[in-house]
């Protein structure tokens, strides 16, 4: 078994406890994305492929500058550019970098039913480790920002890491790191909601009443945040859910239903035993044998 | 060999498909540990040099492997924003956040050629050779074109049918020093990648 380098706090379709007597000083992480402030360059997408050493196909063109066209196995975050024309007919261009929101209550865990494959630290992250992978796509239906991508060479489910493995040595994501504009912060969760505060008055006074933090509480918040300048619509930065909540599928499978199963199972498994004390084991009589016999006869002549 | 029934048959597989049953529900011996990919820079020898795209010279780190011990031959492996460089603080633009691809590229051009005039054909020549030639077309357009005085006897020592061009991506001191180098030609017309 792997040694530990972050403490876990969840852990897919395990009920053994994570080690625990470590006390809560892990800070909670988060990265925050100014979506205000964002160009479009596309620096945290080759920063991202270059640290995670991830090389896409090249793709197409469909008139658009999102490029590649959608998240995949290979590209773990993509931006995806909006055009909006608002109430006063001015043309606005939202641009999101669309990944991983690195979900407190993460859809795609809950679903998971490989023991260890989605993690979940104590600084927030949610990791995959494709070793335990079994490719079965749950994953995917358990998320509400649909992000986990199968991949077509190994058949096992691809995301953010968030760069988990640069956190742990405490550095930023690559995409952090490289951003030019200085859209992308990463820090405490309650420094990037003081600062995404702060920017969010700054943005109202500037005419943008509506701008807001997404920290959606459908999913116990996140670790990966927006500031966006139309909070009251984040549809409008291509489909970011108003209320992302993990589907009542899933919830009720994972939930009510697993101890169900498991009584069920119990059940079954009692009720063989107490026939067999009590009545014991069929045994075939004299009269069974010849119907045998006479059945055989038929089928063979 | 032990015989094996019917019936003890059917009772191992039954116990072995309860078994795997039980795992499958989320009851799995196993402990909850996990672990994040490994930090690949650890011990990887970092170098610090400066973007070669545009005119804004961001500072890069380079990471290659080994430690530079003698027998170690290094490769550069990742690149990243140099924290320390005043330009960039870090930040990389999508150019030079993917670098290591230019680097390691096919068509990277790294070693001088020349193409011969009228010719279509690129050949390989060496540094000393295309040190020779630049100084040889140099040297003859000079002496063609060098303006000592002008009509009316003013001394200028100027040379204006060449110019200099020079990279952004320099020190202080190479600057310093490629404007000493030209002046002292003559050379006027001089500009730099840092207009753009």
């Amino acid at each position: 078994m792997a040694l530990q380098s972050l403490d876990i706090k969840q852990r897919s379709a395990t009920t053994t406890s994570p080690p625990g007597v470590r006390a809560e000083a892990t800070v909670e992480l988060a990265k925050l994305i100014d979506t205000t402030k964002c160009i479009g360059c596309k620096a945290c997408q080759t920063a991202c492929m270059e640290w995670n050493d991830l090389r896409d196909e090249v793709g197409d063109c469909n008139g658009t500058y999102d490029n590649p066209r959608d998240l995949t196995a290979e590209s773990w975050t993509v931006m995806r550019f909006a055009e909006y024309e608002n109430p006063k007919g001015d043309l606005e261009w939202l641009i999101r970098k669309d990944g991983c929101m690195h979900c407190a209550d993460p859809g795609c865990l809950k679903a998971c039913p490989s023991p260890g494959a989605i993690v979940q630290y104590a600084n927030g992250i949610v990791d995959f480790h494709e070793e335990h992978c079994i490719g079965c796509g749950y994953c995917i239906a358990g998320c509400p920002f649909d992000v986990p991508r199968i991949s077509k060479k190994d058949n096992k489910a691809y995301k953010c890491t968030l760069c988990s493995d640069r956190v742990a040595v405490g550095l930023e994501p690559a995409c952090v790191k490289t951003c030019p504009t200085g859209a992308i912060t990463f820090g405490t969760k309650q420094q990037m909601q003081h600062d995404a505060a702060e920017r969010v008055v700054d943005l109202k006074s500037r005419g943008f009443e509506n701008a807001g933090l997404y920290d959606p509480a459908g999913v116990g918040g996140t670790h990966v945040m927006y500031v966006l300048h139309h909070a009251d619509q984040p549809g409008l930065y291509n489909g970011l859910p108003e209320r992302p909540h993990v589907s009542a599928m899933v919830r009720l499978w994972k939930g009510a239903a697993k101890p169900l199963a498991l009584g069920g199972l119990l059940v079954a498994a009692l009720a063989g035993w107490l026939n067999y004390v009590r009545v014991g084991p069929k045994e075939a009589d004299a009269d069974d044998e010849r119907a045998a016999e006479r059945a055989k006869e038929r089928t063979d002549g | 060999m032990a015989e094996v029934t019917r019936r003890e048959f059917l009772k191992f597989t039954g116990a072995s498909l309860a078994g795997s049953s039980l795992v499958l529900l989320g009851f799995t011996p196993e402990t909850a540990l996990a672990e994040v990919r490994q930090f690949k820079l650890a011990r990887a020898t970092e170098t610090r040099n400066t973007c070669p795209y545009c005119s804004v010279a961001c500072g890069v780190l380079m990471y290659g492997t080994g430690d530079r011990a003698k027998n170690a031959k290094s490769a550069i492996f990742h690149i990243e924003g140099d924290p320390d460089h005043p330009v960039n603080r870090g930040t990389l633009c999508p150019k030079g956040a993917s670098l290591i691809d230019f680097l390691h590229s096919d068509s990277r051009l790294q070693y001088p050629e020349y193409r011969a005039p009228r010719s279509a054909e690129w050949q390989r020549i060496s540094w000393d050779e295309a040190f020779d030639k630049i100084a040889g077309l140099m040297k003859k357009d000079r002496d063609q074109n060098f303006v000592a005085k002008t009509a009316d006897g003013l001394t200028v020592n100027r040379w204006l049918t060449t110019g200099m061009l020079a990279a952004s991506a320099s020190s202080n001191e190479t600057g310093y020093i490629t404007h000493k180098v030209m002046r002292s030609l003559g050379v006027l017309s001089f500009d730099n990648q840092a207009r753009v």
